[in-house]
């Protein structure tokens, strides 16, 4: 457990305060850690890729870490426009392994988006769990096996709906 | 399979799709490591073996399809799936008559690559469980007491290894207890054959007509006795081996119907004459001087040429002497093992006299003499008291001392054991009277 260090989230031109507070809430009392919403200036147009009509999450990852504050334990990067990486058509976030950064997206994980309608709760709850599930990463935690551990691997929306929010036993003691 | 233990080679020449399938696999706990051409990725071959490739089609240099085809012919259990961003129904096609395991264009749907990595395992897995089982299956099937390190018996399994590629008919000469048999089963088992059995058959064992059916076989009723119908050892050993140990030991007339079926392959059972086809390879072991016996003629001349093809002579114990410790080790362990006894080495004194003996019984003596040593041990040493030689009696007066008072002390005392202590009898044999006994007794400070 890191003390003085805090979770910074910065809000990537996302201005939703009740699933920012949410986040803060959850991830201090998961992490141990402070979390606080932390504004810093992100080049989104240098993440765009035009012919893919996406934004390339390790860009956006790249200048989240970038000179990061003396009190950044972990920078996690909160956006609603769609993410990819290069060789894959969509990712719901990206992390860096045993690093501090970590981004996670809402666009796949509204309703409106598969054609049902919204749920705010039901996006508050994903929104969690994939946040979670990044900082995990950077926890140096791996994709588990364990049913319901939050660091099970989801490749689709159903997926994060099915598992908890929460570590399971060995999860957690790795980042403990 | 641990995801740690799976090695994941990922060869593009863009650097975005190495990095971000290096981290998306990295965070699935793989071992990941990239390359940026098929050059690059043979140096990685270099370094370890990998489980798993992720080779783009369009690279410069050697393509994708061609470090395939090279790929498959380094390890060909190497699960490669194909990346690219041409996806063509063509190029698919090739990959995977080349030896691909799947073929996926970029960019991948994450469930899509999730599925195939999961196949891709499970792939690789049982490709390496079957080697492991295949592997398992031969050291079942091989003799393992083959032990030793001396220039003779590595001589002895060199020349194993070269026969055990051939079909040739081999004779293995050697005396009694310096393991024959293993030798047969290690051609065997090394052997285009050793999916098919090996057959042995002690020729000294049965009398004439036994030996006949059990060669042979019979039908029901082709002699008093005959109940049933029998298999013969012949026949049971199609496709496979048959041993014939102490060859020298069979009448004339066995001989000549052994030669009658080594050269036709065919045989008949007894009762029948139905003829039927055999296909086998023959090794055959003998202690005796079969040469001596084809110029006296109680060996064929012709039967002794078609056996003696190849001969592997092997050398009896006192001859490789230093593989006396390393056999002494083996068999100590095997046995300690086995009975649960918690017996923790072998005292330096028991090694000496272990390794001064002569073992005239040779190897299957040594195992003897260590087995019944780890019975009678109490302590948690064998020491030389718990060593006994059925040649020589207790251990204690085998010394590395040839002078003639040490001769004469091992000498008395074997006899005094053969006798039971008999001294009248034991003075007989040793032609010295009663008194002079009692003195070398006394002298060498000898225990009934």
């Amino acid at each position: 457990m890191i003390a003085t260090k805090k979770i910074h989230i910065v809000p990537i031109q996302f201005h939703d305060g009740f699933l920012l507070d949410s986040l803060c809430l959850y991830l201090t009392q998961t992490f141990g850690m402070s979390a606080h919403v932390e504004n810093k200036a992100i080049n989104i147009k240098a993440a765009y890729d035009p012919l893919r009509n996406q934004h390339n999450s390790s860009h956006l990852l790249a200048q989240l870490i970038d000179e990061p504050p003396e009190d950044a334990g972990r920078i996690l990067g909160v956006c609603s426009f769609d993410l990819f990486i290069p060789i894959l058509t969509f990712v719901f976030g990206e992390a860096q392994l045993e690093g501090i950064g970590a981004v996670v997206s809402t666009y796949r994980l509204r309703n409106e988006f598969y054609g049902g309608q919204s749920d705010r709760q039901l996006l508050m709850e994903r929104l969690l769990k994939e946040a979670t599930h990044e900082l995990g990463h950077t926890f140096n935690l791996y994709h588990c096996y364990n049913p319901g551990c939050v660091m099970t691997n989801s490749t689709y929306v159903e997926d994060i709906d099915e598992k908890s929010a929460r570590f399971c036993k060995e999860c957690a003691a790795i980042v403990q | 399979m641990n995801n740690r233990d799976i090695n994941i080679l990922i060869v593009d020449d863009e650097f975005s799709v190495r990095d971000s399938l290096c981290k998306w696999f990295r965070s699935d706990g793989f071992t990941v490591d990239t390359a940026e051409n098929a050059t690059a990725a043979l140096e990685r071959f270099k370094e370890k073996g990998w489980d798993i490739v992720l080779l783009d089609i369009k690279m410069p240099g050697m393509d994708g399809i061609e470090f395939n085809r090279q790929l498959q012919s380094i390890d060909k259990n190497i699960v490669v799936i194909i990346i690219t961003g041409y996806a063509s129904v063509d190029t698919a096609v090739q990959a995977i008559k080349d030896g691909a395991f799947e073929y996926i264009s970029k960019p991948i749907d994450p469930d899509n690559l999730t599925h195939v990595i999961r196949n891709a395992i499970e792939k690789r897995r049982l490709s390496k469980e079957n080697i492991q089982l295949r592997q398992k299956i031969e050291d079942l099937t091989s003799p393992d007491d083959i032990v030793g390190t001396s220039p003779q018996l590595r001589q002895v399994l060199k020349m194993v290894a070269s026969v055990a590629k051939t079909d040739s008919t081999v004779m293995i000469r050697g005396e009694s207890g310096t393991g024959k048999e293993l030798i047969a089963r290690a051609i065997h088992s090394n052997s285009l054959r050793r999916y098919a059995p090996i057959i042995s058959i002690n020729c000294g064992a049965f009398t004439e007509t036994l030996l006949e059916s059990e060669l042979f076989g019979h039908e029901k009723g082709s002699f008093t006795g005959a109940d049933r119908l029998r298999v013969g050892k012949i026949e049971r050993a199609n496709k496979g081996t048959i041993f014939f140990d102490e060859i020298g030991n069979i009448s004339m007339k066995m001989q000549m119907d052994l030669l009658r079926v080594l050269e036709t392959k065919h045989f008949t059972r007894l009762g029948s004459d139905k003829s039927i086809e055999v296909d086998f390879r023959v090794i055959s072991a003998t202690n005796r001087d079969l040469e001596k016996a084809v110029h006296d003629g109680h060996f064929r001349e012709d039967l002794y040429f078609r056996l003696n093809v190849v001969t592997i002579d092997i050398p009896p114990l006192r001859e490789r002497k230093q593989d006396i410790p390393l056999l002494v080790r083996y068999f100590f362990n095997k046995y300690s093992q086995s009975m649960t006894k918690p017996i923790k080495d072998i005292s330096p004194e028991a090694m000496e006299v272990i390794t001064n003996y002569e073992w005239p019984g040779n190897v299957r003596e040594l195992r003897n003499v260590i087995e019944r040593a780890i019975v009678v041990c109490e302590g948690d040493k064998i020491t030389p008291d718990d060593l006994s030689f059925p040649f020589r009696g207790r251990a204690k007066q085998i010394i590395s001392d040839d002078s003639l008072e040490a001769i004469e002390h091992s000498h008395i005392e074997r006899i005094l054991n053969r006798t039971g202590w008999q001294i009248s009898q034991t003075a007989d044999i040793l032609k010295i009277d009663r008194t002079t006994l009692y003195n070398k007794i006394k002298k060498y400070n000898l225990n009934k």
